[in-house]
């Protein structure tokens, strides 16, 4: 009996953890009932593989059975490998007992998709009607939203789950039909918008009827896969502020794709999956949702790829010089956070501390300014009196000098003659 | 002039108070446990006076709104004597000051105290995540820590709320304190150092039947949601440091 768990465990955990999304941060849930389980509002991170992605949820497949042979996926139809099923039952009692001893925040339940789309999601949504009905479970759940599956169903796995998602896997409609020529970004959307309008929907009630449940607190998310089709990082990030705007949704991953496949139409086997475009790609991502960063002013036809060597705020910095420097004592809190070297809590501190006097280096590296990078971007009380004026190469060059790069195996620093 | 105080939060208030009272100028703040006379300093042992405490206490409820209590704690739980002498400096600077004197980063003393309520709250958070419970065999859920600072009443609450339907035991083994669950309500509880020894590593019938199973599927789930293609040692160790491993479940041999 355990080794039969143990093997399913394996090959259904291993399955999932393609699946970058692993938050476990905006639950509202209370343990109101004297049940299991209370939502931490920044979520938990319980511990961190070896890879250095966190892991909160125990992220499984239900079934790695799956109809559809989507060329990227580990579990397409076509691909010779092990598969299993877990019973509702299986599922329930692993979340409940990794629960108990602080293992996990939660569950994230997704599935091949197995006869039809109603099939699979009707079984999602027995898994979590159980876990919340019968053993009070409030903890994290997040489920997959199965494309094609009818409203009702999808509409009742709300009334259950904290986050709901699902995937549009290639940046572009033409990606996507390249490799899953079945899928459309189309299959995607109209889900997106039914749970989008129920939470909008949920929330217009909440205004004026006490007792309303709650429906998907914690949002929506969705993923891409990128470096498996040739898009330029200008049509990833337009895709995705896109799906911000229109979805409200709560975050948007990008998977780099790692070689699985001996497909034509994919990158070689045993190719390095592309970790510095994905990491930029994030801090891109952020710039827009906590800097103020419109997509245009980081990615444009002029710049449709982001610097690999530096990240897009420093790089965004040394294209418009016109703006900087920055007088931090006087300047508004929104240039402030446009400053390469100074992060949102550096810049709030700096907005406060400035109405006692006006600060100087020697504080501004005790805040926890990255000084060596900002300088060349601020004026402060004691700024040293500068006589000359720098171009953006040489500014990149004298901080491309201080920093080593995690990636960079060899530094190959190109001399500058002029 | 030294200040000498016991280190308790109340002698550490009366400090204050002291300080206001007698307006020596400036002061150097020692705790008991770490002092060493000195030669040419005076010193004054300062009485811990309940009311005294509490009217200071008062007062900086007054000035400070509920996050920066929380702060003032914090660092209080960090029990280091460069902590105290934080806390004192930062008290005197907010009573001295017009309202709003906390947001002042520029102040050495204010930025030291915030810095540190975060680390102490990273520390919070970090036995949040890292605990591991062990189901023993009359169905208790037992977990030893040594957290870098005293974090167990700030924990409390969340573990309280969230293993409503659980008894369990959180045990401080550097402080040689922890915290029973009944499932009604949270008391201090202090065992033997022969009863903390057989706790720290119990015997296979101590545990219950079920529990080597899922630590075992723990451990192979955390081995099959890896990519090994990404490996990453630097960002797993600094995002689970070394000294926690001896807590993980998933960094155990079974």
């Amino acid at each position: 009996m355990s080794e039969r768990i143990r093997e399913k465990l394996n090959i259904l955990a291993d399955a999932a953890k393609y699946d970058v999304s692993c938050s476990s941060s905006g639950g509202t849930r209370k343990n109101d009932n004297k049940g299991l389980g209370d939502s931490h509002a920044s979520g938990i991170c319980h511990t961190y593989t070896e890879d250095g992605r966190c892991v909160s949820l125990l992220k499984i497949l239900l079934t790695n059975h799956c109809i559809f042979d989507c060329a990227y996926c580990v579990s397409r139809k076509s691909n010779d490998i092990e598969r299993a099923a877990f019973t509702v039952e299986e599922v329930v009692s692993l979340t409940m007992n990794f629960y108990r001893r602080n293992y996990i925040e939660g569950l994230f339940l997704s599935s091949g998709i197995f006869k039809n789309a109603d099939f699979t999601m009707e079984r999602l949504l027995k898994v979590v009607k159980k876990l919340r009905l019968e053993e009070r479970f409030n903890g994290y759940i997040h489920l997959k939203t199965i494309p094609g599956a009818s409203d009702e169903l999808i509409t009742e796995a709300g009334m259950y789950a904290d986050r709901m998602s699902i995937n549009l896997e290639m940046p572009t409609e033409s990606g996507l039909k390249l490799l899953a020529p079945d899928k459309s970004h189309q299959d995607v959307i109209q889900p997106l918008g039914l749970v989008q309008n129920q939470i909008v929907q949920f929330k217009a009630d909440k205004k004026l009827i006490r007792n309303v449940p709650k429906f998907v607190p914690a949002g929506q998310s969705t993923q891409m896969v990128i470096g498996a089709t040739p898009e330029t990082d200008k049509d990833i990030m337009q895709t995705a502020d896109t799906f911000y705007r229109n979805f409200s949704l709560k975050r948007v991953y990008y998977s780099g794709y790692i070689p699985i496949s001996n497909d034509n139409r994919l990158p070689l086997l045993g190719s390095q999956p592309p970790l510095i475009r994905e990491n930029r790609l994030y801090q891109t991502d952020w710039l827009m949702r906590f800097y103020g960063f419109h997509v245009n002013e980081l990615l444009n036809d002029i710049n449709p790829h982001l610097d690999i060597d530096i990240d897009p705020k420093l790089s965004w910095a040394l294209r418009n010089l016109q703006f900087f420097p920055v007088d931090i004592n006087v300047a508004a809190y929104k240039m402030i956070l446009r400053i390469p070297g100074i992060g949102v809590s550096s810049a709030k501190k700096i907005v406060q501390a400035r109405q006692f006097g006006k600060l100087r280096i020697d504080q501004l590296k005790k805040i926890g300014v990255a000084y060596n990078r900002a300088r060349h971007f601020i004026k402060c009380a004691d700024s040293p009196y500068q006589l000359k004026d720098y171009q953006g190469t040489q500014i990149k060059s004298f901080i491309m000098a201080e920093s080593q790069s995690k990636y960079l195996k060899h530094d190959t620093q190109q001399l500058i003659l002029f | 002039m030294v200040y000498l105080i016991d280190g308790s939060l109340e002698s550490l208030l009366c400090a204050v108070f002291d300080w206001f009272e007698r307006k020596p100028g400036k002061v150097s703040l020692k705790v008991l446990k770490y002092y060493q006379p000195e030669a040419f300093n005076a010193v004054h042992t300062v009485y811990n006076d309940p009311s005294n405490a509490d009217r200071v206490w008062k007062g900086l409820g007054q000035k400070l709104d509920k996050g920066w209590l929380r702060r003032f704690y914090c660092t209080f739980l960090a029990e280091t004597a460069e902590a105290y002498v934080t806390l004192f400096e930062f008290a005197c600077y907010i009573f001295s000051s017009l309202p709003g004197a906390e947001h002042n980063y520029g102040n050495p003393h204010v930025l030291k105290l915030a810095q540190t309520a975060k680390k102490v709250e990273r520390e919070k958070h970090r036995m949040e995540a890292f605990i591991r419970f062990q189901q023993t065999s009359d169905d208790l859920f037992y977990c030893g820590i040594d957290p870098d600072f005293n974090v167990l009443p700030l924990i409390m609450s969340h573990f309280k709320n969230r293993y409503a339907d659980q008894k369990w035991i959180i045990y401080d083994l550097k402080r040689h304190y922890g915290l029973f669950y009944d499932l009604e309500a949270v008391s201090e509880i202090h065992f033997s150092l022969e009863e903390e020894r057989t706790l720290s590593k119990p015997a296979r019938e101590q545990l219950s039947e079920k529990e080597g199973l899922y630590a075992l599927l723990w451990n192979d789930y955390f081995k099959s949601t890896n990519i090994a293609a990404r490996k990453n040692t630097k960002l797993h160790v600094q995002h689970v440091p070394k000294r926690y491993w001896k807590y993980l479940t998933e960094k155990k041999v079974l």
